[in-house]
């Protein structure tokens, strides 16, 4: 494909910035060349083959939610290096470099929207912001907006993405996996509908807390997802892994998913499994 | 079986040894040693005292690993008493690696929990090296309804590596056994204590944690990844674990300090391993305390309660 590779002009580094950068993306499943436009039109969903690239935060709530309905709710929470960790590179680098990098505060997005006509509280998770890990603040804006949708009496929905628990917060990141959960536990004992969805890739502390939790789970297709990594599990067990293992079809067939869905078709599965599970609040 | 010792254990080992050699020397002779006796033996304290006061959170942690240190069920026999052990999550199997039942502990009657390690390669292949598969928590969670229905408290022993990480384990869906835990342990109508007893790996040390008090033991460590793991993606090789393990501010103290945990317990000097019935005694002395404390609590008190505390976990900035 040497047709797309960027010129090579060396010395006239001035010139190479006025190149057209990408204006083409090639789908990595079956290598077709989509244009940029034609992928966003289509929801980053390759029309050849329907392989899902990463859809960030914002697209997928305009994708979702009915225009001008979704409504941010603490936009301007940011994380906080209790631990003052120090690793290779410092939190605070970390944190400052994907805020510049993403435009985003962090890893999650949340506040009442409509989908299809229903109230609801939706949370969108971003993989561009330090693999979507949780932290306090994925937690503390998770929980507020499961919180809000119970006293407003509408179903919760959240996108999931995620690499897992935030080591840069320590405990305090695993602790969110038991904080959003009993805002859950307190949602469902109200009564109100839970559906969540799990996009490429859901994993570790994310998946053994609200991940798992919906009361209709979708997915969509060939996510990864999981507990534990495949290098983990194969270094621990020595083992071959099963062909397909901890796809989103792998799990429909092992019982964990209701339903996995194209993206092109999210926005219409969840206004009809809103229409089964909250048919009052529309 | 040998005791397994520390790398920074080794100046009190020896002078233990030095100690042993001199009193069998005595032994069966006419000469007086008392006085070189009583010296060492105040330079063995004063040798433990410098080095167990001073000890990094690497230290803590292999201490916390020591293969002598008392287990899930050697505290169940030191501290409790009439225990029946109740097998089975009555969907798939029983966990051997999350022994479970009823059990008496200073005459409180509740259901006991915890992970449950081997001591060589039989006992840990029967016991995963205390990493429990899903049946373990869903055993976990029959029997905490179980509690809730005969109006018993839930006693649970933190002690794994981490909840395990292997193909039937995904296929049976543990991550989903783990999350369903968190929610229902929240919202379980009877006191829950649970205590971190020496490993508490991540997500299947939480699977059993979500609790009215959670304590822990002063050597224990309570992570939201091993400091192996930490080292291998962060300084990219796990022989970097000891600067992991301080960066991850894992240890008791520092814990209490961020308001994650609500008690420590004192361990015997150099560890629970040194002295298993005086940790024991310990452990004992603070769970019941913890449950006395929690039986006078009304229920939705006791849940309010329960609520808040996860509730006001985590640090942000607006």
């Amino acid at each position: 494909m040497a047709f797309f590779k960027k010129p090579n002009f060396k010395g006239i580094g001035a010139k190479t910035r006025e190149m057209p950068e990408g204006l083409w993306t090639k789908c990595p499943t079956c290598g077709e060349v989509i244009h940029n436009l034609a992928l966003a039109e289509n929801l980053r969903v390759c029309p050849k083959c329907d392989h899902h690239f990463t859809l960030g935060a914002h697209d997928r709530i305009a994708s979702l939610a009915d225009p001008e309905s979704f409504k941010e709710i603490d936009a301007g929470m940011t994380s906080v290096d209790t631990l003052e960790f120090k690793g290779v590179a410092t939190y605070l680098d970390r944190l400052k470099n994907y805020q510049e990098k993403t435009g985003l505060k962090d890893a999650v997005i949340t506040g009442p929207a409509k989908i299809c006509g229903h109230p609801v509280g939706l949370a969108v998770m971003d993989f561009h912001f330090l693999a979507a890990t949780m932290g306090s603040v994925v937690g503390e804006k998770i929980t507020r907006l499961i919180e809000l949708s119970t006293k407003k009496k509408m179903p919760v929905i959240i996108v999931c993405a995620s690499g897992g628990a935030r080591m840069y917060e320590g405990m305090l990141s695993l602790m969110q996996m038991a904080k959003t959960s009993g805002a859950l536990a307190l949602h469902a004992q109200a009564g109100r509908p839970y559906i969540n969805v799990l996009t490429n890739p859901t994993t570790a502390g994310v998946m053994a807390s609200y991940a798992s939790l919906g009361d209709i789970i979708v997915a969509e297709p060939n996510s990864m997802i999981g507990f534990a990594g495949p290098r983990v599990i194969k270094e621990t067990t020595h083992q071959d892994l099963p062909a397909g293992f901890q796809t989103a079809e792998f799990l429909e067939k092992h019982g964990l998913i209701d339903v996995v869905v194209s993206r092109t078709k999210l926005r219409a599965t969840l206004g009809q499994l809103l229409d089964y599970l909250a048919p009052a609040t529309k | 079986m040998k005791l397994q010792i520390l790398d920074f254990e080794r100046p009190i080992v020896e002078l233990e040894q030095k100690l042993e050699e001199i009193k069998s020397h005595v032994k069966g002779q006419d000469i007086n040693l008392a006085p070189e006796v009583r010296k060492m033996q105040e330079k063995i304290e004063a040798t433990k005292k410098e080095v167990y006061a001073n000890l990094s959170a690497w230290q803590r942690v292999q201490i916390s690993r020591h293969s002598a240190r008392p287990f899930f069920l050697d505290y169940v026999g030191l501290a409790f008493t009439d225990f029946v052990e109740l097998k089975g999550d009555r969907l798939y199997s029983d966990d051997a690696s999350m022994p479970a039942g009823l059990a008496t502990i200073d005459g409180i009657k509740c259901i006991v929990i915890g992970q449950q390690k081997g001591r060589d390669v039989k006992e840990n292949l029967l016991r995963n090296f205390g990493s429990p598969h899903p049946e373990g928590y869903r055993k976990a969670l029959r029997l905490m309804r179980l509690a809730e229905k005969f109006n018993l408290p839930v006693v649970c022993l933190i002690d794994t590596p981490g909840a395990y990480p292997g193909v039937g384990a995904e296929e049976r869906h543990i991550a989903e056994a783990i999350a369903v835990n968190l929610r229902e342990m929240m919202i379980l109508r009877t006191p829950i204590v649970a205590i971190v007893i020496g490993e508490g790996g991540s997500g299947g040390a939480l699977g059993i944690g979500v609790a009215d008090r959670v304590l822990m033991l002063e050597n224990a460590y309570y992570s939201v990844i091993s400091p192996e793991g930490c080292a291998a993606i962060l300084w990219k090789h796990r022989k970097h674990a000891p600067e992991a393990a301080a960066a991850l501010k894992l240890n008791a103290t520092e814990l209490l300090k961020l308001e994650l945990i609500d008690e420590i317990v004192s361990e015997p000097l150099g560890g629970a391993h040194r002295d298993p019935a005086a940790a024991a005694k310990s452990l004992q002395a603070a769970v019941t305390s913890a449950l006395r404390s929690l039986e006078k609590v009304p229920v939705e008190k006791l849940l309010q309660a329960r609520y808040d505390k996860f509730r006001k976990m985590g640090r942000v900035q607006e």
